[in-house]
């Protein structure tokens, strides 16, 4: 009836460089070198032991409510890894620690702010990220906003901005991606379409058959990504950035990979998660396919694996050492960094407030 | 912090600096404009603020001044507007975005209350909020439906945000170029029906109103009235009517902000008279009067002679135009509070 926009038919098939079994794709040149490729490799398997470290703390009650990377360590990775930390941002969701570690934020830190420190919510001068942001999706308009004043201010910055499938149904969103359409705005929309909003399976957020579509309704382009394949997440994020640095404006990335853990630990995802899908996605794993890459390379081998995986189980325990020795948080913290200069009203609260716990 | 003066003794201006007669929006304009010229990373963004110069006026000229890459005219998304405002201050700049009606605040209530507010808290110093958020709001000017709320203790209960509310034009220029100026987040609300009823001598130069100062505007004796925004003029016309019909001397504290909220000022207002009414337009409940009358009761106790009164609109709905005057409270409705209040 309607010749015009009509909705996608079918999921497109996502850009892939690199298969599962490691080959590259036919006629495809990598876009990361066998040295950038290990360092993305490294950065995805210390989020993996690190996740599995948080997991045991936290059974443990020594460590907080979070959400663990696995299973989508590629998109996360080959996405940051297009940036240059001297001058481009990340504006994360909850779910990017190796974004953020490989931006300049120490380990530490991101161990503080789970453990309920408010120290570990302080993020060092000169590291390009903004704090976690639990309330989906307020991240987007922010991330459009900086984007607006780094090219206002022609720094040459670009900013990668972090959601999944479900904040994408969130209103910011798409005030965000409209604002960022009208003005040409710096930035990269990263949308981790890992299957899940917590228990909402993706076809639930929305009927449209790819995300990536919505971009071209707000005058920009849109491209959907095997997020598993970290050669090709970096590549697409690389062109995604070179055109917000050329002034050409935003891009939207729909990275499809899949959540293989829980949404955090208070979840139990045995509740909806068919172990048929678990199963499925298992060969997938974005880690196993650059490690069969390299090796098919001659840059991976069980002797590098151990001392890999050793000096980052160290790095892990070496950063919660840092994490734990840190003073403990007190009462006069509730207190900080409210305002520059308090009202009286607060001065008072606080000084009361001090006087009860002493 | 000092209490409230007896005169306007907060500015900053040398006492000999030219004046001219300015209405509110003007004078509201002439602070946007200096802190444009003085401070190249103010800019304004919102729905129609550039080619058109703001529903109102308030940013007129400002674009064909400043040009389009700091008078910026935004698409029709608040919670945009002030999300990206967010990123902007991120960035460096000191954004100064409209919300065109404070009715209209609540698609953008999440980026204020839950993110701008508590950004500084949250980065534990390291990116403060430098955003000024002016919206007009209130009624009395036949608004649309949903255009008049009075919503600002909506705002005063977002820990980390500032909420001034000017009565007049001197302060509204003062209070801007310090809310422009503060390093934390200010909402700036502007009555709408003030902005060309209410004009007066405004110094011409550059000069700042400290946020958090209250400022007695009528000095009496027999009665406090206590107000903010739109309703100081209101106290003001009551106090005249009770002068001249009633035989009462009224005393009149605009509190000029609700945060930084001035307790000294507040109690030594009500401990001249021992008698307190509380005016605002918003509704009764948890309005912030409830605010000021508990204020009151714990820092002034054993000067009251009688129940503090509020004089508020009802707990309904802002109705449409034609019953507006009948919804928002009105001089005699402050009369007969204050003398209920004389009566006990």
């Amino acid at each position: 009836m309607f010749a015009q926009f009509m909705p996608d038919r079918d999921p497109v098939t996502p850009v892939q460089h690199l298969a599962p079994d490691g080959t590259l794709t036919d006629g495809v040149v990598a876009s990361m070198s066998d040295e950038e490729a290990l360092d993305a490799l490294r950065w995805m398997m210390l989020t993996r032991i690190f996740d599995t470290k948080a997991m045991s703390l936290q059974r443990q009650g020594r460590f907080g409510t979070f959400s663990q990377v696995t299973g989508q360590e590629a998109t996360i990775v080959g996405s940051a890894s297009a940036l240059d930390p001297a001058i481009d941002w990340v504006v994360p969701q909850y779910r990017e620690l190796p974004a953020l570690l490989r931006q300049g934020l120490p380990l530490e830190q991101f161990m503080l702010y789970f453990m309920g420190n408010p120290a570990g919510g302080q993020i060092p001068e000169g590291v390009n990220v903004l704090p976690i942001q639990i309330s989906l999706a307020a991240q987007i308009p922010q991330a459009v906003g900086l984007a607006w004043g780094l090219q206002l201010q022609q720094t040459g910055g670009v900013v990668v901005v972090y959601f999944g499938d479900g904040a994408s149904s969130e209103g910011d969103f798409h005030e965000a991606c409209n604002l960022a359409g009208v003005l040409k705005a710096p930035v990269v929309f990263m949308l981790s379409n890992n299957g899940w909003a917590i228990s909402t399976p993706r076809h639930k957020q929305s009927r449209a058959k790819n995300l990536a579509a919505r971009a071209p309704g707000y005058g920009f382009p849109g491209v959907v990504v095997d997020g598993n394949d970290v050669l090709g997440v970096h590549s697409v994020t690389s062109a995604a950035v070179a055109r917000a640095r050329a002034g050409d404006g935003p891009t939207l990335i729909e990275a499809i990979t899949y959540r293989m853990g829980p949404h955090n630990t208070a979840d139990d995802p045995t509740r909806y998660v068919s172990e048929g899908d678990l199963a499925a996605w298992r060969p997938l794993d974005p880690i196993e396919r650059v490690q069969r890459y390299l090796a098919a390379r001659g840059r991976w081998d069980d002797t590098i694996r151990a001392r890999i995986e050793g000096e980052l189980a160290r790095e892990v325990d070496r950063a919660l050492a840092v994490a734990r020795a840190a003073p403990a948080p007190n009462a006069a913290q509730i207190f900080e960094h409210v305002y520059v200069d308090p009202p009286a009203t607060l001065c008072r609260q606080r000084g009361a407030r001090l006087e009860s716990l002493a | 912090m000092s209490g409230a003066a007896e005169t306007v003794a907060t500015s900053s201006a040398a006492a000999t600096t030219m004046t001219m007669t300015m209405t509110m929006i003007e004078a509201i304009r002439d602070a946007l404009t200096l802190a444009m010229e003085r401070d190249e990373r103010v800019i304004v963004l919102g729905e129609d603020v550039g080619v058109l110069g703001g529903v109102f006026r308030a940013t007129d000229g400002l674009q064909q001044r400043f040009g389009d890459k700091r008078v910026v005219d935004t698409p029709l998304a608040e919670g945009a507007i002030i999300g990206a405002a967010i990123g902007l201050a991120v960035s460096g700049l000191i954004p100064v975005p409209e919300l065109q009606f404070l009715g209209f605040g609540h698609q953008a209530f999440h980026q204020i209350g839950q993110q701008v507010a508590r950004f500084r808290f949250r980065s534990q110093g390291r990116h403060g909020m430098p955003i000024t958020i002016r919206s007009p709001f209130g009624g009395g000017v036949r608004t649309p439906e949903l255009h008049s709320d009075a919503f600002e203790a909506l705002y005063a209960h977002c820990p980390g945000l500032k909420v001034v509310m000017p009565a007049n034009a001197y302060d509204a220029k003062g209070l801007l170029l310090a809310a422009i100026r503060d390093p934390d987040p200010v909402l700036f609300l502007e009555p709408l029906r003030g902005y060309r009823l209410i004009s007066g001598e405004v110094p011409t130069d550059d000069y700042t109103v400290a946020l958090g100062l209250s400022n007695v505007v009528r000095v009496g004796d027999d009665v406090t009235l206590i107000a903010y925004s739109a309703a100081v003029q209101l106290c003001i016309k009551a106090a005249d009517v009770l002068a001249e019909h009633h035989g009462v001397s009224a005393h009149v504290l605009d509190l000029r902000s609700i945060v930084p909220l001035d307790v000294d000022g507040l109690v030594a207002a009500v401990e001249r008279t021992g008698r307190a009414v509380v005016v605002h337009e918003a509704p009764r409940t948890a309005g912030f009067g409830a605010e000021l009358v508990a204020t009151i009761q714990r820092e002034a106790f054993y000067s009251l002679q009688a129940p503090v009164e509020r004089v508020t609109a009802p707990d309904t709905p802002y109705p449409l135009g034609g019953i507006e005057d009948l919804y928002v409270p009105q001089v005699d409705d402050v009369v007969r509070g204050v003398l209920a209040t004389l009566e006990r």
